[in-house]
């Protein structure tokens, strides 16, 4: 009846996952408790749940993110705590728990927070740049969101019943193959990242439509932000890696389920082709990562450089190099496997000259940023902090982009600092940077400065504190995802990572309590104007935040920097009254439950084929054909806001406007 | 907003490089069917995937039966026929839908879905005769990627069954209405799409595979 699920599969005997996941659902129920007590259920459905708004779909990604990093991030203090106590000892996490934390660290992280994060700042911010009302397919951006909940609450579900993989973020046969792995760990790994692997191809889909089909009028290619650039890369590169991936998981589920031999040790498979098939997705994944951080740090500089973005063409250009590039290096990811020298030096040369068209940015950030009146913001702060930081991760990656010295390091501690290096001062950094610098255009009000800056303090110190030892052990030879070790050379470097971690734990102390903080102090914070950083392209020329149709009079723009060039015309045409646009009706996109339902069916699925309860996979199956006929038969998927509203909307938003023309020194 | 009315001119505007202005977002026939081209783009990507395990596994028979001893070039003929006509059927049937032809399209559309079902009857007929034979999927990597990357497209073929009746059903209830008509020209790509992998298939698989 309930295929391989019994309560056995409840882990009684280990108290940490446990009681974990009681802390988690006790906060889960005490959240459902008061949204439906205090009545706000309505308005979490009606506006929220079924919203096919690309903003709120946007903040949905990030909260999703943000939940997600405590998860990935709390994983992490316990192998910096077990690794700092586990010398000559069993520390305190026993070797089959401790596999499993270090697989749900890394898959939750670049899943489930990197990837939500980007996302969600994509869809939040990019129809807003290119002066547009939505996405190209509103219903299926909603669909794709809550699939890649679906993924997140699976990786969560594991902690309590049952297992999750102990393999390491990327399954490598054999050790995944069901002869070494018969629990249902893997296969959680498995179709947590099928189910949100769907909807991150989606997006990625969504996404480039956008981009390419659906610019205002004027918006031609090389007047688009640099972030829409970047958008389009990351999202190019979802929609050619995405399927790599589902293809070769599929490949795994069918060894595991049905006996294939795509992977297996005997009757003819091939375990390195597992290794190039997931490189072949995995590293055009790092780039669908950084991608979009670029974007968003030459918004930023440029913003409060008070000046264009240096070399706006050269940046298109490296950024669209990278998208290709990134393509022809899968194989650095394992020089070890003998594949020869000359395949070895091909791929190496190609990982260095990929470091070409980054170092292209990294000089016009910084030339973007030679001559401007710089602020010192938070976003600021984050950008300039990554340059630094990611110049070294640069540095070590491409050390290891050189065969000989990746046999030394490959596997060891020192890859580890790399690619936190990367990953961290590149991604992480971008995506604080485009939270703190897109937080007023979303909710209208700022986030407080000085914990905002307090939480960069302590994420780049203790950056530098938990990841520099790593570079060091890794030179003495301390190989990853060690349990426990006897090298007392090694222990001085484990205790003050530890250290580190601890001082990044106070940077997100700092910032839940700025989060919590500005809420509070909301109307202190308040931007009327809609541009409260004196901004330069689109998405600053509407209201915060936005109305739900963006702008009640699609924009028609005539060069880079659009908003910039407004609000200069403006300020040149001095107090005169510019003449009322002719408002029309506007028609918008229903909101519809179908991502809501489409992932509650695919929840059941994908729970029922983890567990091999086969009539649920089929009646979750039917579910969702069926919720996908329903959906098809809607006759009235669109609305219509009629002018008269528009012109109400809009007059607010332009007389607060003109305030700020009149009043600030915008330009 | 005031920010609307101020169009001209923008201080890095770069005249003569941009030589048509930019229209605006394109009409929502376009902006589909141009989502819907990247989806089969993202589609032949995967399939691309199984076609590289295949190449790398074909000869990884672990001692049972290669593909020149089990391939029946015949029905593979029949099946490339049946398929290559219910492309030109589902071709007919967009025509119909252009010109609003109801009854043109329900028969145009249920000669592709019969023409879809022979091929799937006969890929069906094939799997479970090599599996009768001790040939399954199990046997050897060979089998297994053969299995896994015919499988697929037939998977696909059946999905796209599944949509052609909910698209006949559609226009029996709907009409051809403004969305229907989009969701017309989709499934014809997707037809379509199947189609050019299935050439992929026939040569790859079949005419190689029986040739070694």
């Amino acid at each position: 009846m309930f295929g391989k699920l019994s309560w056995a599969a409840v882990p009684l005997d280990q108290p940490i996952p446990l009681i974990a996941g009681a802390v988690v659902l006790v906060a889960i129920l005490a959240v459902v408790v008061w949204v439906i007590v205090a009545g706000h259920l309505p308005y979490l459905w009606r506006e929220w749940i079924t919203s096919v708004d690309h903003k709120r779909i946007g903040v949905m990604y990030v909260l999703l993110a943000s939940v997600m990093l405590l998860r990935g991030f709390s994983d992490a203090i316990m192998m910096r705590a077990q690794q700092a106590v586990a010398f000559h000892s069993q520390g305190f996490l026993p070797p089959e728990h401790y596999n499993q934390i270090f697989s749900a660290h890394g898959t939750i992280m670049i899943f489930f927070v990197a990837m939500p994060f980007v996302i969600g700042l994509m869809n939040l911010v990019v129809p807003l740049q290119l002066g547009v009302r939505d996405v190209a397919f509103p219903t299926l951006n909603s669909v794709g969101f809550w699939l890649t909940a679906t993924g997140a609450l699976l990786v969560n579900v594991s902690l309590v019943v049952g297992e999750f993989a102990r393999t390491g973020w990327l399954p490598y046969p054999p050790l995944s193959e069901l002869t070494y792995s018969p629990g249902v760990g893997v296969d959680y790994y498995l179709w947590s990242l099928e189910i949100s692997g769907v909807g991150t191809l989606v997006a990625g889909i969504n996404l480039v439509t956008t981009v390419l089909k659906i610019r205002t009028k004027g918006m031609s290619y090389l007047r688009m932000p640099m972030f829409c650039w970047t958008t389009l890369a990351s999202n190019l590169l979802i929609i050619a890696a995405f399927p790599i991936l589902t293809a070769t998981l599929a490949m795994l589920i069918l060894d595991r389920y049905l006996g294939f031999h795509f992977f297996t040790n005997e009757a003819g498979g091939n375990v390195m082709m597992f290794m190039n098939l997931i490189w072949a997705w995995g590293h055009p994944e790092v780039y669908i990562l950084i991608l979009p951080a670029f974007g968003i740090f030459s918004e930023v500089v440029s913003t409060f450089s008070g000046k264009p973005l240096f070399g706006y063409r050269s940046m298109v250009l490296a950024t669209m190099a990278i998208c290709i590039i990134s393509f022809m290096v899968w194989l650095h990811h394992f020089f070890t496997m003998g594949a020869g020298p000359n395949v070895n030096a091909i791929f190496g040369i190609a990982s260095m000259i990929i470091a070409v068209p980054t170092g292209v940015k990294i000089y016009n950030w910084l030339f973007t940023m030679y001559g401007g009146r710089i602020r010192f913001t938070t976003p600021m702060m984050w950008s300039i902090g990554f340059m630094v930081t990611f110049i070294i991760g640069g540095l070590t990656g491409v050390l290891v982009a050189v065969p000989p010295a990746d046999f030394l390091l490959h596997n060891s501690l020192f890859l580890v600092a790399h690619f936190h290096n990367v990953i961290i001062g590149g991604v992480l950094f971008g995506a604080f940077a485009g939270y703190t610098y897109w937080f007023p255009k979303a909710f209208g009000f700022r986030l407080h400065e000085g914990l905002g800056k307090a939480a960069f303090w302590c994420w780049l110190i203790g950056f530098y504190v938990a990841f520099m030892p790593l570079y060091a052990a890794g030179f003495l030879g301390m190989t990853r995802r060690m349990q426990h070790y006897d090298v007392p050379e090694w222990r001085p470097w484990l205790i003050v990572a530890g250290v580190g971690a601890v001082i990044i734990t106070i940077g997100i102390i700092f910032q839940v309590a700025q989060l919590v903080i500005s809420i509070r102090d909301r109307e202190k914070l308040r931007d009327l104007t809609g541009d409260p950083w004196d901004g330069r392209s689109l998405e600053w020329a509407t209201a915060s935040p936005p109305p739900v149709f963006n702008f009640a009079v699609l924009p028609n723009i005539t060069g880079e920097d659009a908003y910039w060039a407004m609000k200069a015309k403006a300020k040149a045409r001095g107090q005169a009254e510019p003449k009322e646009p002719d408002y029309e009706p506007i028609e918008l996109p229903r909101n519809s439950p179908t991502g809501f339902v489409c992932a509650f069916f695919a929840t059941v699925m994908g729970f029922a084929l983890i567990w091999h309860i086969w009539w649920m996979v089929i009646a979750g199956f039917i579910g969702a054909f069926a919720t996908f006929v329903a959906f098809a038969w809607r006759d009235h998927d669109e609305y219509e806001i009629p002018a008269d509203e528009v012109a109400r909307i809009d007059r607010i938003n332009l007389a607060e406007r003109r305030n700020l023309v009149t009043a600030a020194g915008s330009v | 907003m005031t920010t609307v009315t101020l169009t001209h001119g923008g201080e890095r505007d770069h005249p003569g490089f941009e030589a048509a202005e930019h229209e605006g977002p394109a009409p929502k026939r376009i902006v589909t069917a141009y989502g819907f081209w990247i989806f089969l783009l993202s589609d032949m990507v995967m399939f691309s995937c199984f076609f590289a395990t295949f190449a790398v596994l074909s000869k990884q028979t672990a001692g049972g039966p290669s593909g020149a001893e089990l391939f029946d070039l015949k029905d593979v003929a029949v099946e490339t026929v049946c398929l290559l006509l219910s492309s030109f059927t589902c071709g007919m049937a967009s025509i119909a839908a252009d010109v609003r032809n109801r009854f043109w399209f329900q028969i145009a559309m249920a000669v592709t879905c019969l023409l879809g079902l022979a091929f799937l009857f006969i890929e069906v007929r094939e799997f479970a005769s090599l599996v009768a034979h001790d040939a399954g999927p199990t046997r050897s990597a060979f089998l297994s990627a053969f299995f896994t990357l015919v499988g697929c497209h037939g998977l696909h073929v059946s999905a796209g069954i599944l949509w052609l009746l909910t698209m006949m059903a559609q226009v029996v209830a709907k009409g051809f209405r403004a969305d229907i008509q989009r969701r017309i020209v989709c499934f014809a790509l997707f037809w379509h799409a199947l189609d050019i992998i299935w050439v992929a298939v026939f040569s790859v698989v079949y005419l190689l595979g029986s040739a070694a």
